[in-house]
């Protein structure tokens, strides 16, 4: 109980500091869960919505497939982006491996499936609602999906925080692809982890609540905006 | 809409191009490390000397010895900085490292509980490591295939006991790196081998104290080396051989000799040049 | 694309069978009301017409052309319209971008629907926070606006107050002024009155009357049409 309490004098004492190594970790953390979660949405959500309204063989498996790999283990995602990003594999060339953009990468590939399938479940409850509006008003099936994404858009903000907050949290795969190199790749998670190894367990914990406390904030503002835009848009 | 996705497609890609940019200013090599060195805080203290001096940037990625090792032989690092003397020239011999030079060492030290329920303490990790058995009492081994791991197996083989046949009663293998496995150790109030600079700067010990120490046979050497570029031919030699002329000359060792933990020194440079 | 010719229509779904036998001509110009009690088949009759729905024997034609898409320009007002989750104008002007019109024309055409229908003030309302009345005038201005030849209206006001109703019934009045087809179903007995030239009525699935509306309602040839009118039926 002391040592919780002890890391939240510390977590308190980290932030009023404004340490810029902490900093930089924390704006790190953000800047690639944040382009990851961007990238797994522009994919997803499109293949979400055609999961969702396409009818063509081989969909079902689609949908078994995007919904097991919901909860993909991120070491094993880690460990493949490692594999494919390594000199010796396939892109290697590009020499990505322990930078930002291979973390960016990694995590992209991780909650792309997340993205997938809740959009899915989503835009298939509007199409029952919206399925005989399009139709008769002449939309093909790409119009339909572009026009459903945009009207479940107060929906979708959730799966967007719901994987922003999968990325922000996990360690696999930004620790294997990003290396936890101090100044580089270290972000909040590798942090936390490296403290906990170095036996510092009331600074890893400080960590761990500046990082709860961030998804809170970011989750807090997101609902109230959506609150409003709900009320604002019906 | 289409306003909100160009703005949206904007920030994506100032995201990416930042986060590219943090690093591609600079030079900069990747060392393969252990985690003994990373977490003791050494790199801390030694690489900011070196990048002042030569704009040289070292990301260090720590791993155990043979992870690291593994690590290069993918061609993922530059240089090699462990401590596996048998394990570093068998990669050399492989032809995946070049010149493999000794930098400096610690020791590895028997830690347990303070009240010592084995009666392990003394100057011979051997007879240590028989009491241990006897009474058998818990032993939280790193099972990670590092240097530590590695001379731990060595130390066992020469106490005459097979750890394997114990694996899951009074021998616990953890697979986990320094920190974790003290961390398991220090809630279990089990015995354990750790190198004194990670030990020194562990923080969560508990019960935990120094069992044996200063017996010869728990000297733990490390040393350096660039990797073969006949076998993966990207590899920066020019910086990495500087890093290592670096570590090896004056100015490397005696950083490494000034570095404090609480007040005690925990490497000792020893190169031959 | 008129007349309208249905050739012995059938649907049936889950083994159970919704309409039977349904044939008919239906000409240009009229308004015409397809009545009967709720769960005759008036919606599932009017979907097929619309193309929503395939029989599952019989066809529809067009003048001539047979299958279930007809040639030419129709629309259809449902019960419960779906609002896209933007403003009224942008709603109109999304029909009007399905139906591949140019910029300039869609503005225009939008434009003048609203008016058409007296929310020219609310144009740029949110659609979804208007009131169901409003919303059903939107949804006529949104299916009014691609000028079509036939207008398919299903039970419009059958989820509306008397006073929202009566703005829905002037609104389509006007449509019809404009010279679009009527073709609409409803079980309101007033509101058959008030709306139809020809009356088309279903009962359990087959059709059981065509009659212009002044005969219709003042000598009915069948029993049950006879008994609708006069409310006897449980539904009526």
């Amino acid at each position: 109980m002391n040592e919780i309490l002890q890391s939240f004098v510390a977590a308190t004492a980290l932030v009023s500091q404004a340490d810029a190594r902490l900093i930089h970790i924390i704006l790190l953390s953000l800047q690639v869960s944040g382009a990851a979660v961007a990238l797994a949405a522009l994919i997803g959500m499109p293949v979400g919505a055609v999961l969702a309204i396409g009818r063509f063989p081989g969909r079902e498996s689609l949908i078994v497939v995007a919904n097991a790999f919901m909860g993909l283990p991120a070491v094993v995602v880690g460990l493949i982006v490692y594999l494919l990003l390594s000199r010796s594999g396939p892109l290697g060339v590009l020499g990505l491996l322990f930078t930002p953009t291979a973390m960016i990468i990694a995590q992209t590939l991780l909650i792309t499936p997340l993205m997938a399938a809740l959009t899915r479940q989503i835009v298939e409850d509007a199409w029952c609602e919206y399925a005989e509006q399009l139709r008769s008003l002449g939309a093909g099936w790409v119009d339909s999906a572009a026009t459903l994404l945009w009207d479940t858009r107060f929906s979708l903000v959730t799966i967007v925080l719901a994987g922003f907050g999968r990325a922000v949290a996990e360690v696999g795969t930004v620790m294997i692809v990003g290396g936890n190199i101090d100044g580089v790749t270290r972000v909040m998670t590798t942090a936390i982890a490296l403290e906990t190894t170095r036996g510092d367990l009331p600074l890893a914990l400080a960590l761990g609540v500046i990082l709860v406390a961030l998804v809170l904030v970011l989750n807090a503002a997101t609902y109230w905006i959506r609150e409003a835009a709900q009320r604002r848009y019906g | 809409m289409g306003m909100t996705r160009r703005r949206l497609l904007a920030a994506l890609a100032a995201g990416l191009c930042a986060a590219r940019g943090a690093g591609a200013r600079e030079r900069f090599i990747t060392v393969a490390s252990t985690t003994s060195t990373e977490q003791s805080g050494l790199f801390g203290h030694l690489l900011p000397a070196f990048q002042k001096k030569t704009g040289i940037q070292v990301r260090v990625v720590a791993l155990g010895t043979g992870q690291a090792l593994d690590m290069a032989r993918r061609g993922d690092a530059d240089v090699v900085f462990v401590h596996d003397k048998a394990a570093e020239e068998k990669f050399v011999a492989e032809g995946y490292g070049l010149e493999r030079q000794e930098v400096m060492y610690n020791d590895f030290v028997l830690v347990g509980p303070r009240d010592d329920p084995a009666r392990a303490r003394g100057k011979d990790i051997v007879e240590g490591l028989r009491r241990i058995r006897a009474a058998g009492a818990p032993f939280v081994s790193r099972g990670d295939k590092s240097g530590t791991h590695a001379a731990e197996l060595r130390f066992w083989k020469v106490a005459g006991i097979d750890v394997a046949a114990n694996r899951g009663t009074w021998y616990k293998d953890t697979g986990s790196g320094m920190g974790p496995a003290l961390n398991t150790a220090a809630s279990l109030n089990a015995y354990i081998l750790a190198d004194r600079g990670t030990w020194l700067s562990f923080k969560n010990r508990r019960d935990l104290d120094i069992v044996v120490e200063g017996d010869t046979r728990l000297l733990n050497q490390y040393g350096v080396m660039r990797v073969n570029p006949a076998k993966h031919p990207h590899v920066k030699q020019a910086e990495g051989q500087q890093f290592i002329d670096w570590l090896i000359g004056d100015d490397g060792q005696k950083a490494i000799a000034d570095y404090r933990i609480g007040g005690q020194q925990s490497f000792f440079p020893n190169a031959q040049r | 694309m008129l007349p309208l010719v249905l050739e012995d229509l059938g649907f049936e779904a889950g083994g159970r069978s919704i309409l039977q036998g349904i044939s008919a001509r239906v000409e240009a110009g009229t308004r015409t009301v397809i009545l009967g009690h709720n769960g005759a088949g008036k919606s599932v009759l009017m979907r097929i017409c619309h193309g929503l729905l395939a029989p599952t024997s019989g066809q529809v034609r067009w003048t001539g052309a047979s299958g279930p898409v007809p040639p030419g320009r129709q629309a259809m007002v449902f019960q419960r319209p779906v609002m896209l989750r933007r403003s009224a104008l942008a709603n109109v002007l999304y029909a009007l971008r399905l139906a591949k019109l140019p910029a300039l024309e869609r503005r225009r055409r939008a434009g003048e629907a609203l008016e058409q229908v007296g929310l020219a003030d609310l144009a740029h309302r949110p659609a979804r926070v208007l009131s169901g009345g409003e919303q059903q005038r939107l949804a006529l201005a949104r299916a009014w606006a691609l000028r079509p030849e036939v207008l398919f209206l299903d039970e419009p006001t059958a989820s509306l107050d008397p006073s929202a109703s009566r703005e829905v019934e002037a609104s389509i009045q006007a449509i019809h002024a404009g010279g679009t087809k009527i073709i609409m179903t409803t079980h309101n007995l007033g509101q058959a009155r008030r709306l139809a030239d020809e009356i088309l009525f279903l009962y359990e699935g087959r059709l059981v009357e065509v009659a212009p509306v002044e005969r219709f309602f003042s000598q009915p040839r069948s029993a049950e049409a006879a008994a609708f009118i006069q409310g006897e039926l449980p539904w009526g």
